[in-house]
């Protein structure tokens, strides 16, 4: 019973970092009805932000909190500066044009980018900087709460909620919200589409920043191509619950993430990824739309 | 004699090499409804579309002294035309009191936004009931004064209305012109676009009668319901 108790403490821990990515996925996917591949390499140049800032400040040994929001602030800046300049450059150009041409082109940034990190940092992976020690904060019989899960999770829940804010308490996120349900009659009650759109970028793309921040602390060594997996993990969370559907990403990450703790717990670490898209395969085969997304039938 | 407040010269619209507008053009006074009527396809809709700038477009339109053709979608809002689009448009996931905000998106004027608010509930008591219900689950009925509503939170110098009857109750569409000839009584300029031309003949000043992208007849509304051609074609009489 208490080892099941730590499994599930671990697997919501993981599961919350899928959130903040997949939370960048769906958004987008909201609000252009694109799947931004790039997303997970934003996520990565996040990590090699913080590494190089941590070095450039010389606190790369130097764990605590001070270090942590520092790093946090320097991921989400730079995912959102990078974010922008994907929007402004590549997609921006393609808004009249068919989907699968943006949809190409999302790939052809995702690899550029990955190969280009290698260029740039080296193919060999890199130690993140010690951002904070990992001990037991405290105990409840057997089960351990460690700093590490506890920072997890405070931080993803605390950038969760104020996501929750801007979007339905907030001008800006009525505006996103209309946006995404139909652009041309949000334009003509005065939101610059344009404008909404680079917002949701600089906001998706902060949260992958976050993301990277806890995953570098949690497993410290990063690699260009570190956003893979996981950034493939993520957008099938956000399939999962529905793609578009904010709330959704966050549940569908939930249980990507205890299912995957799951699997490796009680069956084999070997099948952790083919678990993952087992559940794509059957989500699409049962429930294409995802747990909390509406059919919507396409009009002509 | 009014002066104009919408002007429209020689405005052509295509969709690919399909021409939708084949050269119309059109006035509208302040303190006037006017209406367009017409077919299926004869182009009404995309004439809104144009002064509204969500279709590229040629020709000139010009509102309030100002060439249209250089604003973009989003800022014509501001200079006051509003528009209650084709098939209602209400954002079906947000409240009735988000989507009234939305009508107020480009407005800083806080203490008149409540105001204004108050007034589109007098005008349509049963969006006051419904507040926090989201627009989705309303009657079409309820959607056509939530969009209206929703324009005229806009404070527009101008309403544009796509359609109003579309797909509503005989009842229901009689109560919402009602409306619409009440706002027109306390100085709105309205261009109306129907195909239900009895019911938009009745409240408008003047019409344009719109055939396959020309303009084929203008005149008084008064003029055309008793007009031989326009009864036998639109009135089915």
């Amino acid at each position: 019973m208490q080892d099941f108790i730590q499994h599930i403490i671990n697997g919501v821990s993981l599961g919350s970092i899928y959130a903040l990515i997949a939370l960048g996925y769906t958004m987008v996917y909201g609000i252009l009805k694109m799947i931004n591949f790039a997303h997970s390499d934003v996520y990565m140049v996040g990590a090699f932000a913080a590494y190089y800032f941590a070095r450039f400040l010389g606190i790369e040994n130097n764990p605590g909190i001070a270090t942590l929001i520092t790093l946090l602030v320097v991921a989400m800046v730079c995912c959102s500066l990078l974010g922008l300049a994907i929007e402004r450059l590549a997609y921006r150009p393609l808004r009249k044009a068919p989907k699968l041409n943006i949809l190409i082109t999302a790939i052809g940034v995702s690899l550029f980018l990955e190969y280009s990190g290698q260029v740039v940092f080296g193919a060999d992976p890199k130690v993140f900087p010690e951002v904070m020690k990992d001990f037991v904060l405290f105990k409840i019989g057997d089960v351990e709460l460690k700093s590490f899960d506890i920072t997890v999770l405070l931080v993803s829940v605390i950038a969760m909620l104020a996501l929750e804010f801007l979007i339905f308490k907030t001008k800006i996120g009525r505006a996103m919200r209309a946006v995404s349900s139909n652009a041309s009659v949000a334009s003509l009650l005065g939101v610059n589409p344009d404008r909404i759109i680079a917002f949701t970028f600089i906001v998706g793309s902060s949260l992958a920043g976050v993301g990277s921040v806890l995953v570098g602390m949690k497993y410290p060594k990063i690699d260009p191509l570190m956003g893979m997996m996981i950034g493939l993990k993520a957008f099938v969370a956000a399939v999962l619950g529905g793609i578009g559907n904010v709330g959704g990403a966050v549940l569908g990450a939930l249980i990507m993430g205890l299912s995957e703790e799951m699997v490796v717990a009680y069956l084999s670490s070997t099948y952790r990824d083919a678990f993952a898209f087992g559940i794509l395969i059957i989500i699409l085969i049962f429930r294409p739309a995802g747990l909390l997304g509406k059919y919507s039938v396409e009009k002509v | 004699m009014s002066s104009s407040l919408l002007t429209i010269e020689n405005l052509e619209v295509f969709y690919g090499s399909i021409q939708a507008l084949k050269g119309i053009s059109f006035s509208v006074n302040t303190g006037e409804i006017v209406s367009l009527i017409g077919a299926n396809g004869a182009g009404k809709t995309t004439t809104l579309r144009a002064i509204s700038g969500l279709v590229p477009n040629k020709g000139n339109i010009s509102f309030a002294g100002q060439n249209l053709n250089v604003v973009p979608t989003f800022k014509r809002v501001s200079l006051g035309l509003a528009q209650s689009p084709e098939g209602r448009g209400v954002f079906p996931q947000m409240s009735i009191y988000e989507n009234l905000e939305m009508g107020a998106y480009s407005r800083t004027d806080k203490a008149q936004i409540k105001t204004d608010m108050e007034m589109c509930f007098e005008l349509f008591p049963r969006l006051k009931e419904r507040l926090s219900q989201m627009a989705g689950t309303l009657s079409g009925g309820e959607q056509q004064m939530l969009a209206i509503s929703r324009a005229l939170m806009c404070k527009p110098k101008m309403l544009l209305l796509d359609e109003p009857s579309l797909g509503l109750a005989p009842l229901v569409v009689a109560q919402i012109f009602e409306i619409i000839k009440k706002l027109n009584k306390e100085g709105m300029t309205i261009l109306l676009v129907e195909q239900n031309a009895r019911m938009a003949l009745k409240i408008s000043h003047r019409a344009y009668v719109l055939e396959t992208g020309r303009i084929v007849m203008q005149d008084s509304a008064e003029s055309l319901l008793n007009n031989d051609e326009v009864r036998k074609s639109y009135l089915g009489i």
